[in-house]
């Protein structure tokens, strides 16, 4: 099962054949993920990668009925083909592409209210199920298949932590990498959400930065619900000098858990087994795991 | 992106929105200039001059060299010239800027507002931003003006009112009204008033504001609503579709060296610590930056290198992290999804050889993709560089560098 995608997925890629698109798009199909088609406004008709390219999402998800979108346009751009998948009735979708102006989230988020499209993103290194489909730019192989989830704000510190679960003789469910912009697709609290109800994972890896309050939405959520699968977590920024860009919002609005100290206490108070030093994210798994 | 005041009231003036006049002024014959004008034009003797930098509390902060504060105001041309002459070329210190303070290149020479009139002057507060849990603008206002206004929200909360505009239908009619009524405002002043709300909210969306401040928002004598100062801060993401607005940055406003990593299209922030650091991806960056700290050093830096970690990169960072005196230790993590670590290491070895004379530690940890071959060519060079594939061994090198 393992949540968000698996090996039925039908992935489609919007931006399909840019460089980014064409270099990830590969990567993906090695990987085993089933790419079925992409999207490239004026190219329709045409063959990519040995995969057929539509015009519009529509036309790709009528012939093809892919279910997952990966994007790779251009920030400009970008929003609007958000809302095109949506509308083309894609489940999930996935956003890489980083830069996006905020008020086009803003209308984004908007828009996608009501419907029933999984935003996964923007900014994000995207969704990997470990063994089964890699709809995302991460390094596949660092990605063991095995029982732990991780929910990431962060790419590279989503590697690391696999990485780290790997060699305490763990693996992975599921990684979701959820994006480091202001305003994303799928919060914190969802991803850990899916991963509590899902049968294949025995535990969470939370990862998290300072800024906005999504990691301590998560926390409490985790409390109320009677801390039903253990979670490790941590938050980097805690030497993030304040005001400075790094992730930071800096407004007042939720400013009480914007700190890395803030959230840290609020995490560890809501029972999660919270790490200061990002080297011991792995081996903490392993003793909450064992107890 | 951060903006001058005096640019942002441009800005604001394009969108109707009604501000304290002025003219902003690079040298003393300019600002004396501009207040015959000022004078002429509104028939008072009176004028203000504020330093233009980029960070608040200008008022209550000093000029270093003289003893000035920011902001003052002129009885006089005589006036004007003295203060001009005080601040132009002075370094401000606010409580925002540090102790290093900021150097002031521009002065505004603006209007009085304080005038008498038919009624009592108020001073508000009111500001825009985004709210990232709602995802959507808020408008936060009080009637506690000209303050800090996390004072404000500290002390008395009651007194700080929220209004969310919904993406889509944006700001109504009865929302700008609302605000005016909380403001206590009636007749004139509340017709201004709604206005000025509806016009500033325009702005901010037309321009792409991250953040839109008017503190003090100001009900003059005869009723005017006018934005006395105001702090705009534009969305970097959204430059791209105004190319008119890109042109006002002012990198004498930054730190050098964070303005020469850019072009390197090195994501860099300059801190007071002792161990650089350079990293792929910014939440690895922050968490070795942590790791610094809990290895008992302090962090010089933050630096993202970004995806593609080459000799080009790397040597670029090292020169930048190497400009500060303070740094005795530099730390590289590389967590090598789709670059390989071997790519990586020789990068680091032809950096290294390419600058030579680097007389402190170089730790660099490799993982991930070929990250073994990476350690070997890296022990294998003969430069004094010491290699870790696990962040906990990095952790352990950098302790006993700092040791």
């Amino acid at each position: 099962m393992s949540i968000l995608v698996n090996k039925n997925s039908k992935i489609l890629v919007q931006g399909f054949t840019g460089t980014e698109g064409t270099f990830h798009a590969t990567q993906m199909i090695e990987y085993g993920t089933n790419v079925v088609g992409g999207v490239t406004p004026g190219k329709g008709g045409t063959s990519h990668l040995d995969k057929p390219v539509f015009n519009t999402v529509a036309d790709c998800v009528k012939t093809t009925a892919a279910d997952t979108s990966i994007i790779f346009v251009p920030p400009a751009f970008a929003a609007d083909a958000i809302m095109e998948a949506a509308e083309a009735g894609i489940k999930l979708v996935v956003c890489i592409t980083e830069g996006i102006p905020v008020q086009d989230m803003v209308k984004v988020k908007n828009y996608l209210q009501g419907k029933s499209t999984r935003l996964v993103g923007p900014n994000c290194p995207g969704v990997i199920t470990a063994g089964e489909c890699k709809v995302g730019i991460m390094p596949g192989f660092v990605f063991i298949p095995g029982r732990i989830g991780i929910v990431s704000k962060s790419g590279t510190l989503t590697y690391e932590a696999a990485d780290q679960v790997a060699k305490a003789g763990l693996g992975i469910s599921t990684a979701v990498g959820i994006g480091g912009d202001p305003i994303i697709g799928t919060t914190t609290k969802e991803a850990v959400e899916l991963f509590m109800n899902d049968p294949e994972t025995d535990a969470i890896v939370m990862i998290g930065e300072i800024g906005g309050g999504m990691e301590a939405e998560a926390a409490r959520w985790i409390k109320e619900t009677g801390n039903k699968k253990p979670v490790v977590g941590f938050i980097a920024g805690q030497t993030a000098p304040p005001g400075r860009r790094m992730g930071h919002a800096g407004a007042i609005v939720g400013g009480a858990d914007d700190t890395a100290a803030a959230k840290m206490k609020i995490m560890t108070e809501c029972g999660i087994h919270v790490v200061s030093s990002p080297a011991d994210i792995g081996k903490k798994m392993a003793e909450v795991i064992k107890k | 992106m951060n903006l001058h005041e005096y640019q942002a009231k441009e800005l604001l003036k394009k969108y109707n929105v009604t501000v304290q006049e002025g003219f902003a002024c690079s040298t003393v014959h300019e600002a004396e200039e501009a207040y015959r004008q000022i004078k002429t034009q509104y028939g008072s003797n009176f004028a203000v001059v504020k330093a233009q930098i980029h960070a608040g509390g200008r008022g209550k902060g000093t000029v270093k060299e003289t003893g000035i504060n920011g902001v003052k105001v002129a009885k006089s041309a005589e006036d004007v010239v003295d203060i001009s002459k005080k601040l132009l070329g002075g370094t401000l210190v606010t409580l925002q800027t540090g102790p290093a303070g900021k150097v002031v290149n521009k002065i505004l020479v603006a209007q009085d507002m304080y005038y008498d009139g038919v009624s009592d002057r108020k001073e508000f507060y009111l500001s825009i931003l985004l709210d990232r849990t709602k995802g959507q603008n808020v408008i936060m206002y009080s009637t506690e003006g000209g303050m800090n206004i996390e004072d404000v929200a500290h002390d008395t909360p009651e007194k700080i009112f929220k209004e969310w505009v919904h993406p889509s239908g944006g700001l109504q009619g009865f929302q700008a009204r609302k605000i005016a009524f909380n403001l206590g405002l009636s007749g004139d002043a509340f017709k201004n008033m709604v206005k000025f709300v509806t016009n500033l909210y325009h702005a901010y969306v037309g321009l792409d504001c991250s953040m839109l401040e008017i503190n003090p928002l100001f009900k003059a004598a005869d009723n005017k609503i006018v934005a006395v100062d105001c702090k705009m801060n534009l969305d970097e993401n959204a430059l791209m579709r105004h190319a008119d607005l890109a042109s006002l940055r002012d990198i004498t406003e930054e730190d050098p060296t964070e303005v020469e990593a850019g072009k390197y299209n090195l994501n860099f922030v300059k801190l007071d610590g002792n161990v650089g650091c350079m990293v792929n991806g910014a939440g690895l960056a922050m968490a070795t930056m942590d790791m610094i700290k809990l290895s008992g050093g302090e962090p010089a830096n933050f630096l993202d290198v970004g995806g593609t970690a080459n000799a080009q990169t790397v040597e670029a960072g090292f020169k930048i992290i190497l400009k500060d005196p303070a740094v005795k230790a530099i730390l590289i993590n590389i967590f090598g999804g789709i670059v390989r670590c071997d790519r990586v290491a020789q990068g680091v070895i032809d950096a290294y050889k390419n600058l030579g004379n680097i007389h402190i530690p170089i730790i660099v940890r490799l993982q991930g993709t070929n990250a073994v071959e990476a350690k070997k060519l890296i022990d294998e060079s003969g430069l004094e560089v010491q290699s870790a594939i696990l962040l906990s061994e990095a952790a352990d090198l950098v302790k006993k560098a700092v040791a």
